[in-house]
């Protein structure tokens, strides 16, 4: 489904991504994790094409994300996208958030797009707040909007920037909770997180980044047994001793 | 001391005043505002192109007309405007186009260099992950803009973009160098004719007082109703 090829990425003369290859299977859930600053937001920006790369192939469903011809919005709509800061359109109340892209982009009519939206604002349990405005959310209700304004395009596979970690920590299993379903679902799905319970319960496999590259590409359970890397040993020690 | 003056003359010219001189400047101030925020929305999207030489013409435009004293380009328009249209339409004498339209025209093009660098700021003060969540939800371009940022910035500039227009009104008053008949113009004619200056000055200027006065107290009320909730 997705594919990255030795995808390297430069801010001017700093390399922030070196020699990246992965790969998400359909249906697959894949974690990146890794110390702050290791480029694993980046690389999940580039695969939907967010942020340029200078070097190698990022191919979604068969297209290639870095080619110049590729239709890139076009390609966008169908993989969707959630982020550290939610990014809901703050002008807008709720069901218009989840109504607009499906309405502008896939040209769905207003009726359909509207019943979309609500199937997903209860999937999600938050049918009541259909007409606030998302400054009247939770940070959780808010991430939980967004992943259903993601899911009402209908995408083929789902990214995830950090979902939870702008969150207050009551308000992180919620939108857990929605994202373990989704998982259980068989959704496509690749997720940059520090929420190692999620990775030992949902994923499939674990990427482990540091400094750019990719250090550890393993199945769950391998990487939280015994991980073969030094670095990822020692992220693992900090990160779990608690 | 106001003995010797003759507020009557206020009072008789009121029609005049207000019919034929506010109604030109309110019109025009109106009218400017408009279009001025189109073009200046226009000319803030090429300043903030990442292609060098559209962003290059946009900036140099602006510049420019920040840099000119107004009544120098109400003169220059009135006087190259019927010159121009006898270029673009080739006919033989210059265009008549009215003392309205050359003005609207100057004020437009003028008053569009202001609104551009305000909507450049309000489009500056959308975070970069609006238009990533947008883009994310395969917008194009204009779709982004036009939907999620645009709105956004014309929200959070509104007060700032009113009190610009409060500016226009009281400079349209310039116009009165080309014995146009605005508010001011009406009022100087009046003074002229009947050899009541003070009165008829001091009357203009309470006047634009009041208007000005008022609605910046309405820009203040609604800058708290219409501020999005975060």
């Amino acid at each position: 489904m997705i594919t990255l090829n030795h995808v390297s990425k430069w801010y001017q003369t700093f390399q922030v991504l070196k020699d990246c290859s992965t790969e998400v299977a359909k249906g697959e859930v894949v974690v990146v994790c890794g110390p702050s600053g290791s480029g694993k937001s980046t690389l999940i920006k580039c695969v939907n094409g967010l942020e340029p790369f200078e070097k190698g192939t990022i191919t979604v469903a068969g297209i290639s994300v870095g080619d110049r011809k590729t239709n890139l919005p076009k390609l966008r709509a169908r993989i969707g996208m959630v982020f550290q800061h939610f990014e809901l359109f703050p002008h807008l109340t709720v069901m218009r958030n989840l109504e607009l892209a499906q309405m502008k982009v896939l040209g769905r009519g207003k009726e359909e797009s509207e019943r979309r939206g609500m199937q997903l604002l209860e999937r999600v349990g938050l049918q009541e707040q259909a007409h606030k405005y998302p400054g009247q959310l939770s940070g959780g209700q808010q991430q939980r909007v967004a992943i259903a304004r993601a899911l009402a395009m209908d995408p083929i596979a789902m990214l995830f920037d950090e979902p939870t970690s702008a969150l207050d920590p009551e308000m992180i299993n919620e939108v857990l909770d929605v994202m373990i379903a989704l998982a259980k679902d068989g959704m496509t799905m690749m997720v940059v997180t520090h929420e190692m319970g999620f990775a030992r319960k949902v994923a499939h496999r674990v990427v482990f980044m540091d400094k750019g590259e990719i250090v550890e590409d393993a199945p769950t359970a391998d990487f939280f047994g015994k991980p073969r890397s030094e670095r990822a040993q020692i992220f693992l020690s900090k990160i779990l001793q608690h | 001391m106001f003995s010797n003056f003759d507020f009557d003359v206020i009072i008789r010219s009121l029609p005049y005043l207000f019919l034929d001189g506010m109604t030109f400047t309110l019109m025009l101030t109106a009218l400017a505002t408009a279009i001025g925020i189109v073009v200046g929305t226009l000319l803030a999207l090429m300043r903030l192109s990442a292609f060098a030489p559209i962003s290059i013409l946009a900036a140099g435009y602006v510049n420019l007309m920040r840099s000119v004293p107004l009544v120098l380009m109400i003169f220059w328009f009135y006087f190259l405007v019927p010159y121009i249209g006898q270029w673009i339409t080739g006919a033989a004498q210059p265009i008549q186009v009215g003392a309205f339209a050359s003005s609207l025209v100057t004020f437009t093009l003028f008053e569009a260099a202001y609104f551009c660098e305000i909507m450049r700021a309000g489009i500056q003060s959308i975070s970069r992950g609006q238009v990533s969540a947008a883009q994310a939800l395969g917008m194009t371009y204009p779709q982004t803009m036009g939907y999620i940022v645009l709105p956004q910035a014309l929200r959070n500039m509104l007060p700032v973009l009113l009190t610009q227009t409060i500016i226009l009104f009281q400079d349209t008053s310039l116009v009165y160098v080309l014995s146009i008949t605005d508010f001011l113009g009406a009022a100087s004619k009046v003074a002229q004719r009947d050899g009541r200056l003070v009165e008829m000055y001091l009357f203009a200027a309470l006047v634009y007082f009041i208007i000005s006065f008022l609605t910046s107290r309405l820009v203040r009320r609604l800058q708290i109703r219409t501020a999005i909730i975060r």
